[in-house]
């Protein structure tokens, strides 16, 4: 073992010598943890390694948790792979952000460029579940002109579906997680109802209204997953407002409490503490299976076809590390694009104080909500944004204290003491997809012996452009709810996108419509790395929107005998 | 049971709030009541970096955040060690640093030998005054010297020595009581969430000339 062991990042469960769900596989011998029941159990159906599986998914998150459920229930035969724990929230989740740095991706990985990324909680998460386990549950619908910002709006590239049909699938993915949101959305085309009622808003999101009011621009509740009401075993939200470190009490959808438990009744088999290594290629250019480790040993998973999930890091990482000589360029990467584009989204913020008490820590962090600027095309730069209100906890707040200001000492603790009349707004904006960011693999290996990622990001121009706009308009707007010694936020970054770009020219991207590799027939790619453009919006409800539309392609593929 | 009994700060803004005394209400979960124990149990002395490299790293963290010796005092550099022991760490490194351990265990050493070159003392035995402007010095880069080649002052100070030890800070109950934090909110969570509206298992901010009522209600908070 390695000095970089990040199975270690279970601080708390190596204190203890207890074998914790970061150290001991769960889901084997015919069941699989019950997300919804302590000490519950599900039966699960298992496959052989040498059995080939119609389908081998890599990650469970947004895109491969959705998908795996899709494809369990329309019958094949699915292995889905994680190679993070597979949690219980109600037993296995503390009420507490330092022990809850156990839902993150801390393995090795290189950061560089003139604005390097902040990964681990910032970034990733390594669980079942994947990312949702911990995101913030904002489910937003991209722009209509989002989906065709080349021809529409003149920067970055097309997507290769219209925005019809990705807002039909929205739709769909909006039912599956019962979305909380408002009666009546104020932007763009008209939306169905929100299949649960809004969110009760905090004091931290009244502050977004009412400088929005004095400003005369629309707001409105911010549509989260995690439910206003009961649904099945998930009580409602009890706003306890640690959803960025995991919801214990299952209120919040996360792929872990929604799609990987209807995987697993339908006949998916999911193997949690598996890191796949490389995926392997015939001499006529198929997928055969996956290499994979787990339980201290390298194994070999047959399938007919393959599906990455891994995120916009581990995903490319993954085609790039099944190089053969072949492909020496790595898998699927006859464009020469794979690791390309690498997308984060603006995250800047302006914090201040109120007289009056807030507690922001109460609720979900970002109740309240304006797509003002995702609407408004009179600006100086591509792209859009919105921006929510804010309620980070202690550890989160004390680094932004210390990453925008630079205090320590009797200063940090002067400002920390004001923790409760503390406000905020935040802004989640497009940032161009430009070739130079990228996910290169550096020389050092992780745990596996598999070669680490090397993730290199640099602002462009309209980047700073847009970042300076969001600032400017975001402190206006704290101004004018009447918060004082407001400071700036300016270098956060959050949410990735890009890698493996999907397009309608094989020249000019990975994948295709289907999010099909141009080159290898039989491997798919589901998860926001094949965003050709980031958008002004969180991005899970569309990987999630994408996923389901993936599911039905292949549907569509496997009665036409085309896969 | 807690490792320490409630310690509660009778000034501040938050007079007599001890979130600890919320330890067996419906706000802590088992897991969050294992997870602070341990936390408050930590080993005291350092186990990755040498004892000089410890006695200077307490010394920085005490500048870092300054704290009274008491029950309530959250030992900052044993939680350091202890994360470099586990590797711990935010899952991604800057390019121009090395890892923490190493990153850490230079950067103390070198903070020794700068303090010894220019004042003939390691950083520990300074006075106030002197720690204080070499630690300023180092957050603008104004430090250099072979013992820096390796870990760039400026870059180590905002990635770790602001990161690592006012994490460990704000992880501590001693932090949450302070600044009138609830803590651990699994599975009770909160119901009033309006402009000044406080459950009554938070805690209480003394506004002036009402101290002694906040006091009173702080000390009821369960
Ligand atoms: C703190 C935070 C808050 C966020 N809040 C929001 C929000 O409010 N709204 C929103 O829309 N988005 C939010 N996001 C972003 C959102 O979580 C992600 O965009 C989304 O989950 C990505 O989905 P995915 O399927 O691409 O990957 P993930 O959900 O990250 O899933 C990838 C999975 O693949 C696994 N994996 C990777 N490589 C391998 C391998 N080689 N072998 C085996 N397993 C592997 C990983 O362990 C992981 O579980 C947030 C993100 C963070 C970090
Ligand atoms: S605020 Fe709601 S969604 Fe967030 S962690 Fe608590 S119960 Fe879960």
């Amino acid at each position: 073992m390695c000095a970089d062991q990040t199975i270690l990042a279970n601080r708390e469960g190596l204190r203890s010598g207890n074998l914790s769900p970061m150290q001991q596989v769960r889901a084997a011998g015919g069941r699989a943890p019950d997300p919804h029941v302590t000490g519950g159990w599900l039966s699960m159906q298992e496959y052989a390694d040498g059995e080939e599986v119609d389908f081998a998914i890599v990650g469970t998150g947004a895109g491969g948790g959705t998908l795996a459920a899709e494809l369990a229930e329309a019958g094949f035969s699915v292995v889905a792979f994680d190679a993070g724990p597979y949690f219980r929230p109600l037993e296995d989740f503390a009420s507490d952000e330092t022990a809850q740095s156990q839902l993150f991706w801390t393995d090795k990985r290189i950061v560089d460029g003139d604005n390097p990324l902040k990964m681990g909680s910032n970034n990733s998460g390594k669980a079942v579940g994947g990312s949702t386990v911990h995101y913030a549950m904002v489910a937003l619908r991209q722009r209509p002109e989002s989906f065709a910002s080349r021809t529409k709006q003149g920067f970055g590239a097309d997507w290769p579906i219209s925005w019809q049909e990705m807002w039909r699938y929205y739709t769909k993915a909006e039912d599956a997680l019962k979305i909380s949101g408002p009666i009546r959305y104020p932007w763009g085309p008209k939306r169905p109802r929100y299949p649960y009622r809004p969110h009760d808003l905090n004091a931290a999101a009244l502050m977004l209204a009412k400088g929005a009011e004095a400003l005369g621009i629309d707001w409105t509740e911010t549509p989260l997953a995690t439910v206003s009401a009961p649904r099945g075993k998930s009580p409602p939200c009890v706003y306890r407002g640690f959803c960025r470190v995991g919801c214990s009490t299952n209120a919040k959808q996360s792929a872990l409490v929604t799609f990987i438990p209807r995987a697993i009744r339908a006949g998916a088999e999911v193997r949690d503490l598996a890191m796949v290594g490389r995926i392997e290629v015939n001499k006529d250019g198929r997928a055969t299976g996956l290499h994979y480790h787990r339980a201290g040993q390298w194994r070999f998973q047959r399938a007919r076809n393959v599906i990455v999930a891994g995120y916009a890091i581990e995903s490319p990482r993954l085609l790039l590390n099944s190089a053969t000589d072949r492909h020496p360029d790595g898998l699927a990467n006859s464009s020469g694009l794979v690791g390309k584009y690498l997308m984060t989204q603006s995250n800047q913020a302006v914090f201040g104080v109120m007289d009056d008490e807030v507690r922001w820590n109460k609720g979900p962090p970002s109740l309240a909500i304006t797509e003002h600027w995702n609407y408004d095309d009179r600006k100086d730069f591509f792209g859009g944004y919105i921006h929510m209100s804010q309620g980070p906890l202690p550890v989160e707040w004390s680094s932004v204290l210390t990453g925008s200001k630079g205090l320590w000492g009797d200063a940090l603790l002067g400002e920390l003491d004001k923790y409760n009349h503390q406000v905020g707004l935040k802004m989640v904006g497009e940032m161009m997809p430009q070739e130079r960011n990228q996910v290169t693999l550096a020389d050092e290996v992780d745990q596996y012996g598999l070669r680490v990622a090397r993730i290199t990001y640099s602002w462009c121009d309209n980047d700073k452009a847009m970042i300076k706009h969001a600032l400017d308009f975001m402190q206006q707007q704290a101004e004018a709810a009447g918060v004082k010694e407001i400071f700036r936020q300016k270098n956060d970054t959050n949410h990735l996108a890009g890698t493996i770009r999907m397009g309608a020219d094989r020249r000019t991207s990975v994948v295709n419509a289907d999010c099909r590799s141009w080159d290898i027939p039989n491997l798919f790619v589901c998860d926001g790395s094949v965003f050709p453009t980031t958008g002004g919006v969180n991005p899970s409800l569309t990987i999630q929107a994408l996923a389901l539309r993936t599911a039905d392609r292949i549907k569509e593929l496997s009665r036409r005998g085309e896969l | 049971m807690p490792d320490r009994q409630p310690d509660p700060v009778e000034e501040g803004r938050f007079p007599g709030y001890d979130v600890l005394r919320k330890r067996s209400s419906m706000s802590w979960n088992d897991r969050t009541r294992e997870v602070v124990d341990r936390r408050l149990a930590v080993e005291r002395g350092p186990r990755t970096l040498s004892a000089d490299a410890f006695r200077c790293l307490e010394a920085v963290c005490a500048q870092i955040v300054p704290q009274n010796q008491g029950p309530s005092f959250a030992p900052l550099a044993a939680y350091v060690d202890e994360g470099l022991t586990l590797g711990l760490g935010p899952g991604y490194r800057n390019a121009e640093l090395p890892e923490a351990p190493e990153a850490w265990a230079k950067a103390l050493a070198a903070l020794d030998a700068t303090a010894q070159r220019e004042h003939d003392a390691v950083f520990a035995a300074l006075d106030d005054a002197q720690q204080k402007s070499l630690l300023q010095r180092m957050q603008k880069g104004e430090l250099s010297g072979p013992e820096w080649t390796d870990v760039p002052p400026k870059l180590f100070f905002s990635q770790h020595v602001l990161t690592d030890i006012v994490a460990a800070w704000a992880a501590h109950p001693s932090a949450w009581s302070r600044i009138g934090f609830g803590g651990p909110a699994s599975p009770r969570g909160y119901v009033r969430m309006g402009f000044g509206m406080r459950d009554s298992w938070e805690a209480a901010e003394a506004h002036p000339g009402q101290e002694a009522k906040a006091a009173r209600e702080n000390r009821r908070v369960r």
